[in-house]
């Protein structure tokens, strides 16, 4: 029969799991070793960040998070290939990216500590809040994406979302009008091969996640997402793309979730030891550090000396969080509508006034 | 000056908007070249352009969740549901996101979108093209539900729904989407989404109903007027926020309530109406609270859904089973 069409998924890595370098075609940004450098410090600090924010779950500070460990090379790719006029449209565990999207740790604290004003932003005011319902962001991301287009804005819609985020209809319905329509929207696979304790072989019979974008008319690739070298070059080619009017992409980052999908979670129950103990030797941070030291750009001491800084910068975010004290109960009230309706304006007096009377 | 029926209200409320705001865009399933299956953007898309009028793949998830993302992003966008019967898929983009953004973002972000469905039953309709399901927004915070029945309150309360800063559900009943003309002069000005309108005073009792059924409503009291009884019929087009202030004042003045909607009865939003009778108004009835409504069924395909729908005789009966409980 003749062929009616065909496609195939390239896969890109720069760095192996050792941090030896595989290609000889590095990209600018990644011959400044300074910018690199800066790159690897920011995977630290998410780094610094999570453990901490674990402890403060353990010990009832916030209340249930959701682990980055292991992510943290397609986080820092994500958000520092965006221009700061671009929206995210994260998962509800892209706290990296927020924080190079200028989101303080504080505020994701704040956020997962029960308070909604941790979703305000200082900055950056157009981005959206973390995600829950799964894949839902994707096309948030997509109607940001159409409005830049439609006021011919060169500004672009990222969207983050999980392996298991893939088999919904908002994945899919996403990916078909950024195609259909040309819109500016890059929508990023976090391929971390669970879906709580679903795995990646059992969520879908597709041989690559990157593939699923082939139907919708996209540009796809799969992209080892545990090298920040290979990563941030596939986001600056779909980013300089979209920009430029060409349309969207979809890139799948292969990566894994080192810790539990979230604190109330215990992945011991779905998954060995062995295959935890294996994704070790492929995790981002010992990669890029290795691969600094090989050209003697970083040392140990240097290691130890940022990380003595991230964990002083992350308890200054801990500690500003803690002394932020609750809302006021009317708040809860305050912005439901633009304007109190009648009706709601009587609940919130007799709440108020029963606060009061305590 | 123009004597339009509501859906042709509906087109002359979005062209009007379209004209006043250029953030305002229609999106939804073929509502560009073709005018939509009702003709409610007959003639936009050639006045506004595909860019303004933009024909939408057909999955009704995206077309709200894209509304959502236009509507963040600062534009006016106005969505339609082809029916009501398939905007479920829509819910969760309006239940977690539309309606619930200002919340969860503390007013930093805003979701000032418009979702428009014809709805409702008395159409000889296939299966999922006559629900009336606006109960199951009615009790979603943050979403404003409204329900014109006439060309007039389509234009004015559809121009207050694209201008109004938080997300609205515009449902229009297609049942009467034809059914007479008015005179509804376009001069821009909006009607205001919190307030009931009385459509008919009268002191013997009140019918307090929305969307198609106002036809019926207003039938019912010519037929009791008649025969020398007074009925107030008032029109609650605004479901949420509720001005439940017009409602109780009748109430107060006619000691009886009849309740008259298409959804069916259980936990419909005719529910909530007679429970804040009776929290709020208990000691004005001179009679039980009545509702005419859908049964709790599924409303029949065509042969048998006028069965289902509140008949006048229905009404009828029921103002006056008012009249003798005391």
């Amino acid at each position: 029969m003749p062929i009616a069409a065909t496609f195939e998924i390239e896969f890109l890595q720069y760095l192996d799991a050792e941090g030896k370098l595989v290609r000889n075609d590095l990209p600018a940004f990644a011959r400044d070793i300074r910018q690199l450098i800066e790159l690897y410090r920011l995977m630290l600090y998410i780094r610094a960040f999570d453990t901490k924010a674990i402890a403060l779950q353990r010990t009832g500070k916030i209340g249930t998070y959701p682990p980055t460990l292991g992510h943290e090379a397609a986080q820092v790719a994500i958000g520092s290939a965006m221009q700061e006029d671009d929206v995210f449209a994260p998962t509800y565990r892209e706290h990296g990216t927020q924080f190079c999207r200028g989101v303080k740790a504080r505020e994701v604290l704040q956020h997962w500590g029960g308070d909604e004003r941790g979703s305000y932003f200082s900055a950056p005011h157009h981005d959206y809040p973390c995600c829950v319902p799964i894949a839902t962001q994707c096309l948030l991301a997509a109607g940001s994406a159409l409005a830049f287009k439609l006021r011919k804005e060169p500004r672009v819609a990222v969207a983050a979302v999980g392996d298991g985020g893939t088999s919904k209809g908002d994945f899919a319905g996403a990916l078909n009008i950024a195609g259909a329509m040309q819109l500016p929207l890059v929508t990023v696979i976090i391929n971390n091969q669970w879906a709580i304790s679903m795995p990646r072989n059992v969520q879908t019979a597709a041989k690559t996640l990157a593939q699923k974008g082939i139907a919708a008319g996209m540009e796809c690739l799969q992209v080892d997402g545990n090298d920040l070298i290979a990563m941030r070059t596939a986001m600056d080619y779909a980013m300089k793309r979209a920009r430029h009017g060409h349309g969207g992409m979809l890139i799948e980052a292969i990566t894994y979730r080192l810790s539990d999908h979230t604190t109330v979670d215990d992945a011991h129950r779905y998954r060995s030891d062995d295959e935890v103990k294996a994704a070790w030797q492929r995790e981002p941070i010992k990669r890029m550090k290795a691969y600094l030291m090989s050209l003697n750009a970083w040392t140990d001491k240097e290691d130890e000396s940022w990380k003595a800084e991230c964990a002083t910068k992350v308890d200054a975010e801990v500690n500003a969080y803690l002394q932020i004290k609750a809302e006021p109960v009317e708040a809860m009230f305050d912005y439901t509508y633009a304007e109190l309706p009648a009706d709601l304006a009587t609940q919130r007096a007799a709440v108020l006034a029963a606060e009061r009377g305590r | 000056m123009a004597h339009i029926t509501l859906i042709e209200a509906v087109t002359q409320a979005l062209a009007c908007e379209m004209r006043n705001d250029s953030s305002v865009v229609v999106l939804g399933e073929d509502v560009g070249v073709n005018g939509g299956v009702f003709r409610a953007t007959q003639g936009l898309q050639q006045k506004f352009g595909a860019q303004r009028v933009i024909d939408m793949p057909l999955d009704e998830l995206t077309i709200a969740g894209v509304t959502v993302g236009l509507a963040v992003q600062g534009m006016k966008p106005v969505a339609e549901a082809q029916f009501e019967g398939f905007i479920y898929p829509m819910m969760e983009h309006i239940a977690c996101h539309a309606a619930r953004l200002r919340t969860s973002t503390r007013g930093r972000m805003t979701c000032p979108a418009v979702f428009r469905s014809p709805w409702g039953g008395g159409i000889r309709a296939p299966e999922h093209h006559s629900e009336a399901n606006e109960h199951l927004f009615t009790n979603i915070p943050g979403l404003r539900v409204v329900l014109p029945s006439s060309p007039g309150r389509a234009y004015g309360l559809l121009l207050a729904a694209i201008r109004d800063p938080d997300p609205v559900i515009f449902f229009e009943p297609k049942r009467i989407y034809r059914q007479y003309k008015e005179e509804v002069p376009d001069d821009g000005e909006a009607l205001p989404l919190d307030v009931c309108f009385v459509l008919r005073e009268g002191s013997d009792a009140t019918l307090v109903t929305w969307g198609a059924q106002v036809k019926e409503a207003l039938e019912a009291a010519n037929v009791l007027a008649a025969q020398g009884i007074g009925v107030e019929v008032i029109d609650v087009a605004t479901l949420t926020p509720l001005d439940f202030d017009t409602i109780r004042e009748s109430v107060k003045k006619t000691g009886r309530c009849v309740i008259v909607h298409e959804a069916p009865k259980t936990a419909g939003f005719g529910a909530e109406i007679a429970a804040r009778l009776a929290e709020e108004s208990i000691y004005d009835l001179l009679a039980p609270v009545e509702r005419v409504t859908g049964y709790d069924v599924h409303i029949p395909l065509y042969r048998l859904e006028m069965k289902y729908l509140p008949s006048v005789q229905r009404i009828v009966a029921a103002v006056k089973r008012t009249l003798t409980a005391s």
